[in-house]
């Protein structure tokens, strides 16, 4: 018995049929826009907390960034305004790197941003179980859901991380501006800086695929008959 | 088509469930023959096994031992893909909830399987507004969900189960919801789809009011079928039955 004749129905046409169920990726991308639209006000709140950690991720780069744009100019008083102001350097030190207790607060920070994305994209998986059940009835296949749901995070995480790192890079900016006046940026490298902000919004996408992708396989593997279920 | 051909087969049905270490027999062997272009109904007390015989029918559900055949087709042996091409093409959901997918319009929700099924938009655009002008939405179609009323949105919901022409529309307590003279309208227009069209309507519920159009009553009691009544035998004992609500005679063995 062939894969494909089992349903060999009575119409000759119906040879011509094609076989295979399909959603197409720009209605995918429509369908997960308009998600987001309608529950705005939760997408929201689960990009609140990527906005946050990607925003400290980009002020502290933004600010090492700035911090030896200042220490390249050799200046001696600059050079103990950055110590003075917390950057601890040692004598022979030309660049500014991020010490370890920084980077543990920083990993400390995505850690717990990935933590609230499962946490919340789980409760919308729950919300939204009768949703997915109907499509599954009406035909989806599972990759269907994992992609609605993937798609969506990464509109999610894009918006929001792209957020996040624009204004911890800007917050960065103001802080050296006030505390060591207009030559932190004059002697700042753009490039670096952009790069910065470009690596923490690349970051922040990946943390938020990487938060949704249990609740997603969870999603995915949920059975019609759940779409059934008359409790809610 | 001839009327004789049977769309769903059900040989020696049993499903169990396991409740904890306790194993529930809800269906206890189950044959049932369906007739292509009939209105079936099937009634029985909640419990009874009457959803896990539905879902089993409707492609949703494996039996446990026995076999399921669609249009001749061992659902058992499908894998993914066919079970999802099945349920696109030849099998329409209604439910007791509508289910109507809240982001969506009405025209989007009777779209979303002509996509599944790869249909072009404008062609799949065209077909849902004629489908829910016939359910009578055809000025509503842009209408978000809560911008309807429950009565619409299982129109909308009918409009959607017709999308792909399927051969079978299931529908659980298509009633349940609805207040009694929606209801009817609702229970009208599935029979008017299922003459006209021709397509097998198979729907589970507890409403008495469904006995007037249905071809052949399923009565369920404690996972096997109690009896089977076509059209005829029917009319005359529904008085009996509107004495004694959701059941039939208890009697018959």
């Amino acid at each position: 018995m062939g894969k494909h004749s089992i349903f060999h129905s009575d119409t000759p046409e119906s040879d011509k049929i094609d076989r295979l169920v399909v959603l197409p990726f720009m209605k995918s991308v429509d369908i997960a826009v308009k998600s987001i639209r309608v529950r705005f006000f939760r997408s929201l709140i689960t990009t609140v907390s990527l906005v946050l950690a990607v925003s400290f991720l980009s002020f502290t780069q933004v600010g090492s960034d700035m911090a030896n744009g200042l220490l390249s100019t050799g200046d001696p008083a600059l050079r103990q305004a950055l110590i003075r102001s917390g950057y601890d350097l040692q004598p022979v030190d030309m660049r500014v790197e991020n010490s370890p207790k920084q980077r543990w607060i920083i990993v400390l920070s995505l850690l717990v941003c990935v933590v609230g994305i499962v946490n919340a994209q789980l409760m919308a998986v729950t919300e939204r179980f009768r949703e997915i059940g109907t499509m599954k009835c009406l035909g989806a296949l599972d990759r269907f859901i994992l992609r609605l749901f993937l798609l969506e995070a990464g509109i999610q995480g894009l918006i929001g991380s792209s957020a996040g790192a624009v204004i911890g890079g800007a917050f960065a900016m103001v802080n050296f501006l006030l505390r060591f006046g207009t030559e932190s940026l004059t002697t700042l490298s753009w490039t670096q800086a952009g790069l910065s902000v470009a690596g923490a919004t690349l970051v922040g996408c990946m943390l938020s695929l990487i938060g949704v992708m249990y609740p997603a396989i969870v999603a995915a593997r949920m059975q019609p008959v759940e779409a059934m279920r008359v409790e809610q | 088509m001839t009327d004789s051909r049977k769309i769903v087969r059900v040989t020696q049905v049993t499903k169990s469930f396991k409740l904890g270490k306790l194993d529930v027999m809800a269906l206890k062997g189950v044959d049932l023959e369906i007739a292509a272009g009939n209105y079936i109904s099937i009634m029985g007390p909640s419990g009874s096994g009457k959803s896990t015989l539905f879902n089993m029918i409707g492609g949703l559900d494996k039996p446990t031992t026995g076999k399921v055949f669609i249009d001749e087709v061992d659902i058992a042996q499908l894998d993914a893909y066919e079970l999802a091409w099945l349920r696109c093409r030849k099998i329409g959901y209604i439910f007791q909830t509508f289910n109507i997918i809240q982001v969506m319009t009405a025209l989007e929700n009777v779209t979303l399987p002509m996509t599944f099924a790869g249909m072009a938009d404008d062609a799949a655009a065209e077909k849902g507004i004629k489908l829910l002008q016939m359910v009578g939405l055809g000025d509503r179609f842009q209408h978000k969900p809560f911008e309807l009323s429950g009565g619409q949105q299982q129109r909308v919901a009918i409009a959607r189960a017709l999308a792909n022409d399927p051969a079978i529309i299931l529908a659980d307590e298509p009633t349940g919801n609805l207040d009694l003279n929606t209801g009817e309208e609702i229970i009208y227009l599935l029979k008017q789809l299922s003459r006209e069209r021709g397509v097998t309507i198979i729907s589970a519920t507890h409403d008495i009011k469904m006995l007037n159009v249905s071809d052949q009553v399923v009565w369920i009691r404690d996972g096997r079928i109690d009896k089977i009544e076509n059209r005829e035998e029917l009319s005359i004992s529904i008085g009996q039955i509107n004495t004694i609500p959701g059941l039939g005679s208890l009697s018959e063995a």
